[in-house]
């Protein structure tokens, strides 16, 4: 080839912006690094890890009452009692050496000598720590203060342990049902819904719309205590319609779930229904097919992959959630409330690592599915595509009327029980109305401390997230070269996605309480807790940032730069304002999880960082139900409050702007 | 015409752009006179974008030097290179009025507020909209935005002008104005101009010079008029213009085609050739004389200004060649379909052209 002719590469000279936008995108880059990817590497040597006691390590020299030393032991030689054949423990695990001498008491007279083997063996006297093969010298009485400390292996043991424990595995096999049977109902009440409001002409369109987004305004416990208001065995309204089953279990799972994940799964089979295109039902009715077959043919093929992708998105929020089983799953055991169970209640960091894996795998995969499926949705449109104008047909108007009213009383219903709950002063024996139940300083959980704690987290979360969010989503979107580096983080942008809220919060335990870690004096406090909710819904955020940016001509950049602008006056004076609506967009996102957020929270709050939902939770579990439903309420009113907010601030800038965006 | 060769603008000296193993830009190299509109023409994909933003410095180039007046700016970042560009999409920002798209590059802190608004001003009056400051760029039309754009990447007088395919949004009548008043503009700035175009009318009717490209590389440089009249190649003879492909074999001056010899200019190659003609070219005579053959016509299409017929020689085994005739000749020589004809095919525009039998 000719290509011997050709001479020596250029290599760029980079100008101050180049060097700007790299630094920033290596911030931003280390920023998700610390938040995502090192935290996920900790979680996943953890669950490899292994603890046990090398009594091996160890050498001990015991006196008789004259002072006369004995031979030379080690640990391991020791005649030991028989609970020491199993020496597995965990990171926290501590062993008294005096436990290894049965006969051992603190007031004999007999004097020790201990030593490590080598250099590597540590061992606490008291919180002295001493290593090495030097011999220490102890009384009886300081000897019952030496406690050794675990040594790590790496290995599989711990998935073994996993997989052979079969109530343990079990919550496999209940959390992929409750998540199948959630999937096939959420997706099917969410497609006849989606279809009355963009291809009939039925009524309150704008009502119904607006009642199917409730759920997404309250955390997920709550619909779990509206289903025990409503149907408990002893106490329920309507308890008779249970007819003798228990709402604790897998039924209040599912009715739950389908209530939180409907509004998800109605927005992405809606977009899915507005694309299709219109000029392909006027050709199946000039060719006389009838509806049900233009139906079959046009209107499902058209958004299968909408429905798909409503499946796997619904799929993914109920396998993953954690405060809906942990209300009413009642011994029903699921994934998400495992790792809980081992991490809070049982301190099994390791075993809790374990489930996060067996939970990565599911997620992950129903992740990838709905990535493959949305990029398809997107080449189905074409830009000749003409939209659909559905004409008037009272039979079938009327009848989706009255189907959408069932679903919007199921939604308003669960939101007015948990209303009625918050201000019933006893159920059932007080039915009088009270606000007691707000009185959140007279119960656990924190009070009214954690509601402003939530307010300062969905605040910050909104404000950093969204300014860390759009600059990371200009920076992949809008810079020049450097593409190894833009795509790392287009990889690491999408990942939160997939990584389920637990899995996340375990993560960090194990990344920021490591005492040697730097950023070890985030843990505890309101930072970790913002860190954490950023990085728990970046993926959404990053998506909504890179499509409005997206829009954008992408020669402004290259205009800006002819005209030797530095590239913060473009992002500034064009970039942002154009991007306002989908800024808005993203703050009101992030505020709004942030408020209803449990899964990654519950492992990082303190007593100075509880939250409002994690409160609700918690004195859901102390048996404080009404007051959680009152907290629960909380957490809606703000949120209602403020995305009224965000529409009113909508409209004022679209308003503002008209006269540039439109034209005219 | 100056006897003394105008200055070198800009030099660019074998440049290469590959993106991973496909070769984009391969050894192009080209000189761009001071002052001159010079126009990158070229089927989609031939390399004539990506060059222009290798001189804009936006897509670095994988090797070769472009030299601008007289500093090497190859591996410079934009902005410190000196040009204003134009894009099709014409890229106005959007939120801001024609005032501030104008005096984006302008601002800044030594320059006088009221110096800004004057250079707007006749900015504004220089590409026609004077009264048109205050809107914003969607309440212009897409002509008008196009002339905004230009306005402002001429503002800070840069010394090298590029225009990416500045026309191609816009309606054909716009397009054919705007033309005139861009290359107007540009003549009277006296600014080096590089247009990127597929539309060779464009191209014709508005550059100095024009650069051909297929391929990633050059096929040909010259005035519009050399390219039309003398094309390089075979791929410049049929890209620029119609032109009538015809399998030959040449010896000398002689070229024959299906059994007919005529003269022709054969470039100095023998063996099997194409022999090229364009249809103005192929003359409608009343005698028979050197080059001349019968023909019928087998179909007349009336294009407005002339008619384009189809003719066939039963001398060259039923060859087929287009003719375009004026209106008069078809109305004074009578023709019509099925007509027989003699036309001339003069030998000096009878061209051969590398290339054998399909």
């Amino acid at each position: 080839m000719t290509t011997a002719t050709m001479g020596p590469k250029v290599k760029p000279k980079l100008g101050r912006d180049d060097w700007a936008q790299r630094s920033f995108m290596l911030v931003i880059g280390l920023y998700l690094i610390i938040a995502l990817a090192l935290p996920l590497w900790a979680m996943l040597s953890k669950a490899f890890s292994t603890y046990y006691f090398d009594l091996g390590q160890y050498e001990v020299q015991v006196s008789d009452a004259e002072g006369i030393f004995g031979p030379v032991q080690n640990l391991a030689d020791l005649d030991l009692p028989p609970e020491f054949e199993d020496l597995s423990t965990n990171t926290n695990g501590r062993l008294g050496i005096t436990k290894l001498f049965p006969d051992f008491s603190f007031r004999s007279p007999v004097n020790y000598r201990f030593r490590g083997v080598s250099s590597d063996a540590v061992f606490l006297v008291g919180s002295e720590r001493n290593t090495g093969p030097e011999w220490i010298e102890l009384d009886s009485n300081t000897f019952r203060r030496v406690v050794l400390r675990p040594e790590t292996e790496r290995g599989i043991s711990n998935f073994v342990t996993y997989f052979s424990t079969p109530a343990l595995f079990q919550s496999v096999q209940n959390s992929l049902l409750i998540a199948a049977i959630t999937t096939v109902i959420t997706v099917a009440l969410a497609f006849w819904f989606a279809y009355a409001l963009a291809r009939s002409k039925m009524h309150l369109k704008g009502v119904f719309r607006m009642v199917a987004m409730l759920p997404i305004l309250v955390p997920s416990l709550l619909p779990g205590i509206a289903l025990l208001y409503l149907f408990s065995p002893r106490q329920g309204m309507l308890k008779a319609l249970m007819f003798g089953y228990d709402i604790n279990g897998p039924i209040g799972i599912v009715i739950g779930s389908v209530f939180f994940t409907f509004p998800h799964a109605m927005i992405i089979i809606s977009t899915a229904l507005s694309i299709s295109d219109a000029r392909l039902f006027e050709a199946s009715i000039s060719l006389k097919a009838s509806r049900w077959k233009t139906f079959w043919t046009v209107t499902i093929p058209g958004a299968r992959y909408g429905l798909f992708s409503a499946a796997f998105v619904v799929f993914n929020l109920v396998i993953t959630d954690f405060g809906l089983p942990k209300v009413i799953g009642g011994n029903f055991n699921m994934l998400a409330v495992d790792i809980y169970k081992q991490v809070i209640g049982q301190q099994n960091f390791e075993m809790g690592a374990v489930v996060s894996m067996v939970l990565l795998a599911p997620a992950l995969l129903a992740f990838g599915i709905d990535r493959r499926m949305q990029k398809k949705q997107v080449a189905l449109l074409t830009a000749r595509s003409v939209v659909y104008e559905p004409k008037p047909n009272p039979l079938v108007d009327w009848g989706f009327f009255a189907y959408s009213t069932l679903v919007a009383i199921f939604m308003v219903g669960i939101i007015a029980v948990s209303q009625f709950a918050a201000l019933i002063r006893q159920w059932p024996y007080n039915l009088s109305f009270s606000l007691s139940n707000y009185d959140f300083s007279r119960m656990d959980g924190g009070g009214w401390g954690s509601y402003t704690n939530s307010l300062t987290l969905a605040i910050s979360t909104a404000i950093i997230g969204t300014v860390v969010v759009f600059l990371g989503a200009y920076m992949v979107e809008k810079t020049n070269g450097f593409e190894r580096g833009r795509a790392v983080f287009q990889g690491l942008a999408m990942l939160p996605m997939a990584i389920p809220g637990m899995v996340l919060g375990i993560a960090y335990i194990f990344f920021f309480n490591n005492p040697s870690n730097p950023f070890n004096f985030m843990y505890g406090t309101m930072a970790i807790l913002v860190v954490s909710t950023v990085t728990h819904f970046y993926t959404v955020s990053h998506l909504t940032a890179i499509t409005a940016l997206k829009q954008m001509d992408g020669e402004f950049e290259s205009v800006s730069q002819s005209l030797k602008q530095p590239f913060y006056k473009l992002f500034w004076r064009v970039t942002v304002p154009v991007s306002l609506p989908a800024i808005l967009n993203i703050s009101i996102y992030l505020f709004v999880n942030a408020m209803t957020t449990v899964s990654a929270v519950v492992f990082l709050y303190s007593t100075d960082t509880a939250l409002a939902s994690v409160a609700v939770l918690n004195m859901n579990d102390a048996g404080d139900i009404a007051p959680a439903a009152a907290m629960g309420m909380m957490i809606f009113y703000t949120n209602a409050g403020a995305r009224i907010l965000h529409a009113l601030l909508s409209k004022r800038i679209l308003a503002r702007s008209n006269a540039w965006r439109s034209g005219s | 015409m100056l006897d003394s060769s105008p200055a070198i603008y800009l030099r660019i000296e074998n440049l290469w752009k590959n993106f991973g193993v496909f070769t984009a830009l391969r050894e192009i190299s080209l000189e761009v006179f001071d002052g001159e509109f010079l126009c990158f023409l070229g089927p989609s994909g031939c390399g004539k974008t990506t060059l222009l933003r290798a001189i804009a410095g936006l897509d670095l180039q994988t090797a070769g030097t472009i030299e601008q007046s007289g500093r090497d700016v190859s591996n410079l970042p934009p902005s410190e290179r000196d040009f204003g560009i134009v894009f099709q999409s014409y890229a106005l920002f959007p939120n801001l009025t024609i005032e501030k798209n104008i005096s984006y590059g302008l601002e800044n802190a030594k320059r006088p507020k009221a110096e800004i608004k004057a250079r707007v001003a006749e900015l504004l009056e220089l590409v026609g909209l004077p009264e048109q400051g205050k809107k914003y760029p969607a309440q212009l039309s897409g002509g008008q935005q196009q002339r905004i754009a230009l306005a402002r990447a001429i503002a800070t007088n840069p010394g090298l002008l590029l225009l990416d395919e500045p026309l191609s949004a816009l309606d054909a009548k716009v397009r054919i104005f705007l033309r005139h008043e861009v290359k107007e503009l540009q003549r009277k700035l006296g600014i080096t101009t590089v247009m990127v175009t597929h539309d060779q009318e464009e191209a014709l009717s508005m550059a100095d010079r024009i650069v051909v490209m297929n391929h990633g590389t050059i096929e040909q440089v010259g005035t519009p008029l050399e390219i039309y009249r003398d094309p390089a190649s075979l791929f410049v003879a049929d890209f620029i213009g119609a032109m009538n492909q015809i399998p030959a074999s040449a010896a000398d001056d002689k070229v024959t085609i299906a059994n007919v010899e005529m003269r022709g200019n054969n470039n100095g190659l023998n063996g099997d050739v194409i022999a090229t003609i364009r249809p103005e070219d192929v003359l409608p005579v009343e005698q028979a004389g050197e080059n001349t053959l019968e023909v019928v016509i087998r179909s007349m299409e009336f294009l407005g200004s002339f008619f384009r017929a189809q003719l066939t020689s039963a001398e060259m085994g039923g060859t087929e060649i287009e003719a375009d005739f004026s209106i008069n000749a078809v109305r004074r020589l009578e023709l019509k379909k099925g007509a027989s004809l003699l036309v001339q095919l003069p030998a000096e525009r009878l061209k051969s052209f590398p290339g054998g039998i399909k």
